[in-house]
């Protein structure tokens, strides 16, 4: 055990699983940097540095850097997969999935049914996501939703290092495709982390706090946000459980309703804005499932149905903030 | 203007703008690039500074019915464009008088009035809606053109080169104008595009392509203007491919170890497009070095007025968080 960072931790995942399986390759825009350059290699390694190192252990073999081409390295990481390597692709931020999207939507997340289930598609797609950065409309968004709309895909939405480090080793092992979506604003968290190789199951929730008044349901960054809100609630006498999902595809659904039923009042919070994404997906399942265990209507804390402005005061109000969870939960449990 | 009692001549109207143009670019970057150092920048900035020959050697052949398409290096495109100095700066800033009221930031500088289109984040995207542009303004038969910015980095997106395939289908009044800085981020054109040849990618759907020194005002000039007349006149798409130097990181804060030790140094002494122009209308008596001195101080209290004017301005008001999604009511 060590004290590591997020960033530290998918980077320790990375060099294990590349270290345990030749086929792990990975591919994308600047992982190593420094190409073509007169300077140093591995000058970046990565955007955001996560993958900095890993162009001296295992060379530029498997180390790929790409051209500024996301359709085809992301189409190569596909049909790379499906001809037997283990790719890891990372799409620099998630927005960019415009530019990639057939490779990913209408490739890879098919591949496996369309042609009668007669491959394996063991591809992990590393993204980056989230505000708070001021880097406006098209460098801000979270799309698990849309990614989860689209079945064949796997999705997984780390809020913690642990978290981090185990899921993204289950999802290069995984046979299907997977898409690992890290917060940006989340890469300093710090915690204990084990040094050794582990997995975490896809599918299964964190229960990140107990308490009997009402459940939250809260994704990736929104889960810090969502404790914040549970520890103030507790000094005024509301009892939380925090439920982190982890994985949207596949989506834990026992723990959500096991505490729902408990609680009889659902709060979810999410970064994406409030039209078909985790929020309305969620609520959608608890409430035809235990319509009657509910005491009151399930609520959303969401950003509103707009882009991300680039303003530091527009953000912040865009962005849902503890006081707003706060408040949505002291309506509920007076009802 | 121009040598001392002469009169002013169309062309040395067009010197000085160009001079005060790529000056005011360099201070402008110069003075941002301490700023953000000092922290006093709240936003992401990538600079352009080492690049004014091209932007300004491009729009001095623009006019009010022509569309410019420019990149996430988009201070000094919108500059030479002729968009307002404040309001860049309080874009960059991320204050209500921003261009874009502080909604899009430095990557998304716009300014739809000017025809200035775009700061883009994605990187290639410009250059279909590029053809867009050319395609509203051949149908409205009003004689505009369209040049669209792109890094050397864009080359490698798919959409480019559908974007090239389309525009030489259409036969669009449009001018693909590549600066190329030898980076994409931190990667090298030299691995990153095979054959390291941009041009000739153009070529390939049988546009007229051209290759120019970037940091000689003069040679963009003329090697622009040629493509920009040609579509003009009915002639359909063309590529420009400028060898530009880039005189900082990606984007401030880069610590840019991917460039060779020294590179910067050298390319700000043997490639510095305002020495080059300095040099040649001082060597030719077109303009003098007193009044170049008298323009130099007048960007700086210009620059400076604009940084303390955005420094000082309001932020977005709470409103704005819920305007400007739709046209109309929904
Ligand atoms: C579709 C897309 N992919 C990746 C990025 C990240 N990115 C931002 S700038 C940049 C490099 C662009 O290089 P170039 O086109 O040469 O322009 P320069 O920055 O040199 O002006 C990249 C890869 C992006 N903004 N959009
Ligand atoms: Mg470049």
């Amino acid at each position: 055990m060590s004290i590591k960072s997020y960033r530290a931790a998918i980077r320790e995942a990375l060099e294990q699983e590349m270290l345990r399986d030749p086929d792990v390759i990975l591919i994308g825009e600047d992982l190593a940097g420094g190409a073509g350059g007169g300077g140093e290699d591995d000058a970046w390694g990565g955007p955001m540095a996560v993958t900095k190192g890993l162009l001296g252990k295992f060379g530029r073999q498997r180390v790929l850097d790409t051209p500024v081409s996301e359709a085809a390295f992301m189409g190569a990481a596909v049909g790379a997969a499906a001809a037997g390597l283990r790719p890891v692709a990372e799409l620099m931020f998630c927005d960019f999935i415009g530019v990639c999207c057939d490779q990913i939507v209408n490739q890879a997340a098919k591949y496996r049914y369309t042609f009668g289930g007669q491959d394996r598609l063991p591809l992990t797609v590393r993204t980056t996501m989230g505000a708070g950065q001021q880097l406006g409309s098209q460098h801000s968004q979270v799309l698990v939703g849309l990614f989860t709309s689209f079945a064949g895909l796997k999705v997984v939405v780390p809020s913690t290092p642990y978290d981090a480090k185990g899921l993204l080793a289950t999802a290069i092992r995984d046979d299907d495709p997977v898409i690992f979506c890290e917060h940006r604003l989340l890469y300093r968290m710090r915690e204990e982390v084990p040094d050794g190789s582990y997995t975490i199951p896809f599918g299964e929730a964190r229960i990140v706090e107990e308490g009997g008044d009402v459940t939250i349901v809260a994704l990736s960054r929104m889960v810090h946000v969502a404790a914040e809100a549970v520890h103030a609630l507790r000094a005024e006498g509301i009892h939380c459980t925090l439920i982190d999902p982890r994985t949207t595809v596949p989506l834990d659904t026992d723990t959500i309703f096991d505490s729902v039923e408990a609680t009889g009042r659902l709060v979810i919070v999410d970064e994406a804005g409030p039209r078909c994404g985790m929020a309305s997906d969620i609520a959608a399942i608890v409430a035809e499932e235990l319509f009657s265990a509910l005491r009151a209507p399930i609520r959303r804390v969401t950003p509103p149905c707009v882009p991300v402005p680039a303003a530091p005061n527009l953000e912040k109000l865009y962005l849902p903030d503890a006081a707003r969870v706060m408040a949505v939960v002291r309506e509920l449990v007076q009802r | 203007m121009g040598g001392a009692g002469k009169p002013a001549t169309e062309e040395d109207a067009a010197l000085r703008w160009a001079y005060r143009t790529m000056q005011t670019i360099r201070c402008f970057e110069e003075r941002l690039h301490a700023d953000f150092a000092a922290g006093k920048v709240p936003s992401s900035v990538h600079l352009y500074a080492g690049q004014e020959a091209s932007a300004t050697g491009i729009c001095a052949h623009l006019g009010e019915q022509d569309y410019f398409h420019i990149t996430h290096r988009a201070h000094g495109p919108a500059i030479a464009r002729g968009a307002d100095l404040k309001a860049i700066a309080q874009e960059i800033w991320l204050r209500a008088g921003g261009l874009c009221s502080g909604k899009g930031g430095s990557p998304h500088l716009h300014d739809a009035r000017l025809k200035l289109v775009g700061a883009n984040g994605g990187v290639g995207s410009g250059a279909a809606l590029a053809c867009g542009s050319a395609l509203a303004t051949r149908h409205r038969g009003d004689g505009g053109v369209v040049v669209c910015l792109l890094g050397d980095g864009a080359i490698n997106q798919g959409v480019v080169a559908e974007s090239f395939n389309l525009a030489a289908v259409w036969s669009l009044p449009v001018v693909f104008a590549f600066e190329n800085n030898g980076y994409a981020e931190a990667t090298g054109t030299a691995y990153a595009i095979a054959g390291n040849d941009i041009a000739a990618r153009g070529a390939a759907v049988g546009m007229p392509i051209a290759r120019v020194d970037g940091a000689d005002y003069f040679a963009v000039h003329a090697t622009a203007g040629e493509a920009i007349a040609r579509a003009r006149a009915g002639g359909g798409p063309s590529l420009v491919e400028m060898q530009v130097p880039r005189f900082f990181g990606h984007y401030e804060g880069d610590a840019q170890k991917y460039r060779a030790a020294g590179e910067v140094a050298e390319l700000r002494r043997s490639r510095d497009c305002l020495v080059a122009f300095r040099e040649r209308v001082l060597g030719a008596g077109l303009l003098t070095a007193a009044e170049l001195a008298g323009i130099d101080a007048k960007i700086a209290a210009e620059v400076d007025e604009a940084f303390s004017t955005a420094a000082a301005a309001a932020p977005p008001a709470a409103a704005a968080l819920l305007s400007d999604v739709y046209a109309g009511r929904i």
